[in-house]
């Protein structure tokens, strides 16, 4: 093992620094690569594109070419070979609104327009601070005010007779509002040091979170009211909307649980150190950046709890859907029930996707210039 | 053991004003391990204090005890005439007056430079912002790295975050600072950076307490050497003496591992 003996050598040089070697690019190199880069892949794309030719000319022809875009006479539909989407004119009153009051239809029209318009300012970073919260409890109380009437001159309609995407939307809103505040004290409670707080945030979590939603809003809407003291009611959507709070916030707690474990020890030690209080710590160091990396968990409860509106139907509220599922009890239109329901599906489709593409572009903008 | 008992306490009252720190027969047990036995230790105002030892052998939790980020079991902590117990009040009052430095910086990452060190003068001095970010920006000025200010930590190198880190814990002037490892995460060519802001800040007459290996430093700037080993104090004595001439033989075996090579 003489050093003399070593096979050991390396090459001193000075090489100038050039820009990486030019890759094949151009539609054929990418169809190439993504579609036909190995025979699996060959012979999947071709089955592909063979379903797609078999399906996509009966699909346009039903949807498109061969529908009745428009008429008030069912049996114009009848005849036809392919779609009715006139059912979705004639019927989009009651699919949109449920049992509001007909006259009063611009009343829910002005709510839908505020909730969408609230959404929008709210994605936009600038406007991000507690003033934005205040905006949207604002809104509410607006809503709320346009939804019952009985001020400034409206017509008093009562929380039985709320339906539609009005009220699919009070509901999502009042969730997410309501419950991702309560869903962080949640979450810092189960975190506490003191064993009485710690262990109602354990009960109250791990209770909601074993039960089924339906389980939740029967609760709410049939045996809640055996409890009360006779004489007191508490409304129906309220019951509702207060059970979907409690469902969003157990789940959406553990989510930002999560979050509050991934921050490192030494987060709490420098906060700790330089003497700040618990809350300063929790609100200034901790929340921010746990909240920041569950953004997309929570986005995905949200946008469930969008979807989980729908369930309020079961118990005799009519959101969009149970609105929709009322206006196709009509003998005359019952066909083209299909149609609507694809009208629905649209609109839900477009409310989530906007709402998972928004989460995504949260997630790159905060991403930028701070990597951890 | 028990001797050491009434020295301590006589050192205490003759020189009460310049004791800054005072440890009497602490211990402490992580489950049933018992990882500082009977600490007793004077650190008087201005001086500073270099802790050696090998890991595991309870420095870090020694100093972090003097800002209650670990708590003792048996025996007294006084910080400034302070005396540490459960009562909240009163270790926010000594966490106000001690800065601390940590082994993995531990900067807020969400927050730039600035905000870093403006957060603790703003929310616990109620500082207002302007007054805090012109005390900012001149602390970078010292730690020599003015240029940094409105990036994120996680655009710093090493050196730069730990330097960030001293100014963040100079920004609420304390009496006291403590370092736990400040150097042990970095690269070989950044350590000097901030041994060279230590020494500084050591010649302007901070009190320092500094858990570190980086021998060097520890001769130019320590009064007083400490060497922990399985959470006792081994050994106490001026640089001179300690790295020339220590008496005991865990203290030469440890000081051969370390300066070998």
């Amino acid at each position: 093992m003489s050093r003399s003996h070593s096979v050991s050598s390396a090459v001193a040089v000075s090489a100038p620094r050039r820009p990486p070697p030019v890759r094949e690019t151009g539609a054929i190199a990418w169809l190439r690569s993504n579609f036909f880069n190995n025979i699996h892949n060959t012979i999947l794309t071709l089955l592909a594109a063979w379903a797609l030719l078999v399906t996509i000319p009966g699909f346009i022809s039903w949807a498109f070419t061969e529908a009745i875009w428009l008429t008030d006479d069912p049996k114009v539909c009848r005849t036809a070979a392919g779609a009715c989407w006139a059912v979705i004119a004639e019927k989009h009153r009651v699919m949109l609104f449920g049992t509001f009051p007909f006259d009063e239809h611009w009343r829910g029209v002005l709510v839908i327009a505020i909730v969408i318009g609230m959404a929008i300012v709210s994605a936009f970073k600038r406007f991000w601070s507690y003033w934005l919260f205040v905006a949207w409890l604002g809104a509410m109380a607006v809503i709320l005010v346009l939804q019952l009437g009985g001020v400034f001159g409206l017509k008093e309609t009562g929380t039985f007779e709320w339906g539609g995407l009005p009220l699919t939307l009070i509901i999502f809103v009042g969730t997410v509002v309501g419950g991702l505040p309560m869903a962080v004290l949640l979450a810092l409670g189960r975190r506490s040091n003191l064993p009485v707080i710690k262990s109602l945030c354990i009960g109250m979590i791990e209770i909601t979170r074993g039960v089924p939603l339906i389980t939740v809003l029967f609760m709410a809407s049939l045996m809640f009211p055996l409890f009360l003291p006779e004489g007191i009611t508490i409304d129906k959507v309220l019951r509702a909307q207060v059970g979907m709070i409690l469902f969003f916030g157990a789940y959406a707690a553990e989510v930002v649980r999560g979050g509050l474990q991934a921050i490192p020890r030494g987060q709490y030690e420098a906060a700790d150190a330089a003497g700040l209080t618990y809350w300063k710590k929790t609100t200034k160091i901790i929340l921010p950046q746990a909240l920041r990396i569950v953004i997309p968990a929570l986005m995905n409860d949200i946008i469930r709890a969008f979807k989980n509106t729908t369930f309020v139907s079961i118990i005799g509220l009519f959101d969009v859907l149970g609105a929709t599922a009322t206006a196709l009890e009509d003998p005359l239109w019952v066909l083209y029930a299909p149609e609507a329901y694809m009208f629905i599906f649209v609109l839900y489709f477009c409310f989530c996707f906007s709402m998972s593409k928004y989460s995504e572009h949260v997630e790159n903008d905060l991403a930028k210039g701070r990597n951890f | 053991m028990n001797e050491t008992k009434p020295e301590s306490r006589d050192l205490a009252a003759e020189t009460d004003t310049d004791v800054i720190i005072e440890f009497r027969h602490v211990h402490k047990w992580f489950d049933d391990f018992h990882v500082l036995r009977d600490i007793n230790m004077i650190v008087g105002r201005g001086e500073k204090v270099v802790v050696c030892g090998p890991s595991g052998s309870g420095k870090s939790t020694m100093i972090r005890c003097i800002n209650r980020l670990e708590e003792q079991h048996e025996g007294d902590i006084i910080v400034d005439g302070i005396e540490l117990t459960d009562d909240m009040r009163k270790i926010e009052e000594v966490r106000r007056g001690v800065g601390m430095v940590f082994q993995s910086f531990n900067l807020f990452p969400h927050l730039s430079v600035v905000e870093n060190l403006t957060m603790a003068p703003v929310y616990v001095h109620g500082t207002p912002e302007d007054e805090a970010e012109s005390r900012a920006l001149e602390l970078l000025e010292r730690v020599k790295i003015p240029e940094q200010a409105w990036k994120f930590p996680g655009q710093l190198s090493g050196g730069q975050q730990q330097r960030v880190a001293i100014a963040r814990a100079l920004m609420l002037q304390p009496k006291v600072m403590l370092f736990d490892e400040p150097t042990s995460a970095l690269d070989p060519e950044m350590i000097s950076e901030v041994l060279d802001v230590m020494v500084e800040l050591a010649e302007a007459g901070m009190t320092m307490i500094v858990v570190t290996h980086e021998m060097g430093f520890a001769r130019k700037v320590a009064d007083l050497m400490v060497f922990m080993d399985e959470g006792e104090i081994v050994e106490a004595a001026p640089p001179d003496i300690f790295f020339e001439n220590p008496e005991s033989d865990r203290t030469k075996l440890f000081l051969n591992q370390i300066l070998t090579h």
